[in-house]
């Protein structure tokens, strides 16, 4: 098997797995951002920028406390977690009477000046960021060579999006989530501290953008831009997949990046743009998106 | 007579610019079932509202057990151990009827057992994992009511829970306030139907135009009835 449909095997096969990678990625943040706007109607422009902070910290803790990948994969989404958790506590939980627009300029504006501060401090050119000796090394699957690295992104991405859909969907406290999103004032006239979940929730939904942009880190060069350049792409998933949900961004993410992996094989040119297509497409078809509720 | 259990006194309330409560005065005592009689936006919902803490700017007082909760979040006015049955009931559509039934967290000791809720609503047993409103009204009327069982709390605020439902169900939520009331709840109702109050309640509170008007005791309202029906306008 050289060749599928006139394309060389290890060439589409590359595409392939390039495309779930970028999807891995789109997932993870669409996820957040799902999480985020379903409870707090607020849409997360500050999410690219958070997402690289993750990478960020990751390098900061190695070049300054000499605390490896791993370290970094806990470390980095509870300190940019807790950023997001004093965002929302001192800005965006004063917006949420207001228009959804309020919040969607705050978070943009925050994101802008978090990316001015972390270029001004450290360059645009980027930062190195080794891959863990452990991840090193590539596994040799007949048909092509699979770095170990990548391999190891798709996997514990779609583990985390599968927790994440258990956490909300299983147990207690999703069942909060998902009450408070559909009525927040009747879930707290029942005695749950709503504003707190919110907070809680934003910083949740902050921290797994910084995981991702950890998990990021080895694989894309860290620098102040690498948020901003993924983030235009995800709000497009996060519109095909349904403003909320949670599925639909998971299956979006994916299922996009293979389209785009796939683009590249046969349609080059198109690839940077086969996302927007798809968005129009179902923007018209369906407004809501592919999973979203009418 | 002993201190009342709820005692709302000159209780104002505002929805933005609009005043829909001006000085509303009510007296609840324990293990009693008190209902709110008026016509449509004479401000009973905006009542039981306005004590839960779900509507805008409030002033006035309102005293639970003594502790005066007009300052308090609605979530801690919750769990100063009033239970709260909205008007379109608030099934939850993305949680199973389970979930919908243990959603609120307990406050306090003494709730009915999940059990003990599911023998006062049979259906609701049967239906423990379809989603909340896939049930009949009767059914999420039940849920509704069932839920706030469970969470210890003592007062419950029920909003209409006989509207739009047939007749044998309207009975049968009359009986479970009846038992309601025999295990020692306090039921503060909203009704506009006053032969349903009539079945349950001690007293009737008559309001118009956001304002209490009058007080009936159930055993007199036969004697108001011309009153009544000049309030009502039935």
């Amino acid at each position: 098997m050289d060749e599928i449909f006139g394309i060389p095997a290890p060439l589409l096969f590359g595409q392939l797995l390039l495309g779930l990678i970028n999807g891995a990625f789109y997932a993870l943040l669409s996820l957040g951002l799902a999480v985020i706007f379903g409870m707090l109607n607020v849409i997360n422009f500050t999410h690219g920028a958070q997402f690289m902070l993750g990478a960020f910290v990751a390098w900061a803790l190695l070049s300054f406390l000499g605390l490896g990948y791993w370290w970094a994969l806990l470390l980095a989404p509870l300190i940019v977690g807790a950023f997001g958790v004093l965002l929302e506590r001192t800005m965006i939980s004063r917006l949420y009477k207001l228009d959804h627009l309020y919040g969607l300029l705050l978070t943009f504006g925050v994101g802008l000046i978090v990316e001015g501060l972390v270029r001004n401090e450290f360059g645009s050119s980027g930062l190195p960021y080794r891959i863990p000796a452990e991840l090193q090394g590539s596994w040799d699957l007949g048909f092509m060579f699979m770095p170990i690295y990548r391999g190891w992104v798709v996997v514990v991405a779609i583990v985390a999006c599968l927790a994440t859909w258990l956490v909300i969907e299983k147990t207690k406290i999703g069942s909060y989530l998902r009450a408070a999103t559909e009525n927040p004032a009747l879930v707290q006239a029942f005695g749950i501290n709503v504003p707190l979940m919110m907070t809680l929730t934003y910083g949740a939904g902050v921290a797994l953008a910084a995981f991702a942009g950890v998990l990021a880190a080895p694989i894309y060069s860290v620098n102040p831009q690498m948020g901003a350049n993924l983030i235009i792409i995800v709000f497009a998933v996060v519109v095909i997949g349904g403003m909320g949900s949670i599925l639909g961004s998971v299956v979006t993410g994916f299922g996009l990046g293979i389209i785009e992996g796939l683009t590249k094989v046969f349609w080059p040119e198109a690839s940077a743009t086969v996302i927007f297509v798809v968005m129009a497409i179902v923007l018209l078809t369906r407004p809501a998106g592919l999973f979203g509720r009418a | 007579m002993s201190e009342p259990l709820l005692q709302v006194k000159g209780l104002e309330a505002w929805y933005g610019e609009s005043h829909v409560l001006h000085g509303v005065s009510i007296d609840i005592h324990e293990g009693e079932v008190v209902t709110l009689l008026g016509r449509n936006g004479a401000g009973k919902t905006s009542t039981l509202r306005a004590i839960m803490g779900l509507t805008g700017r409030r002033s006035g007082s309102i005293r639970y057990r003594g502790q005066e909760t007009i300052g308090l979040r609605s979530d801690l006015v919750a769990r100063a151990g009033i239970g709260y049955c909205p008007e379109e009931r608030g099934i939850f559509a993305s949680l199973d009827v389970t979930e919908n039934l243990m959603l609120p967290p307990a406050i306090a000791e003494g709730g009915l057992s999940v059990a003990e809720i599911h023998t006062l609503f049979p259906n609701l047993k049967e239906r423990a994992r379809s989603p909340g409103t896939k049930l009949s009204g009767g059914e999420q009327q039940m849920l509704a009511i069932g839920r706030i069982l469970r969470t210890g709390a003592k007062l419950l605020l029920l909003d209409e829970p006989s509207e739009g439902l047939a007749p044998v169900i309207v009975q049968q939520i009359g009986r479970t306030i009846r038992e309601l009331k025999a295990r020692g709840f306090t039921v503060l109702l909203v009704e506009q139907n006053f032969r349903f109050a009539q079945t349950v309640a001690d007293r009737h509170y008559v309001m118009e135009h956001g304002r209490v008007v009058d007080m009936v005791r159930n055993e007199d309202l036969n004697a108001s009835l011309e009153r009544l029906h000049e309030y009502l306008g039935v």
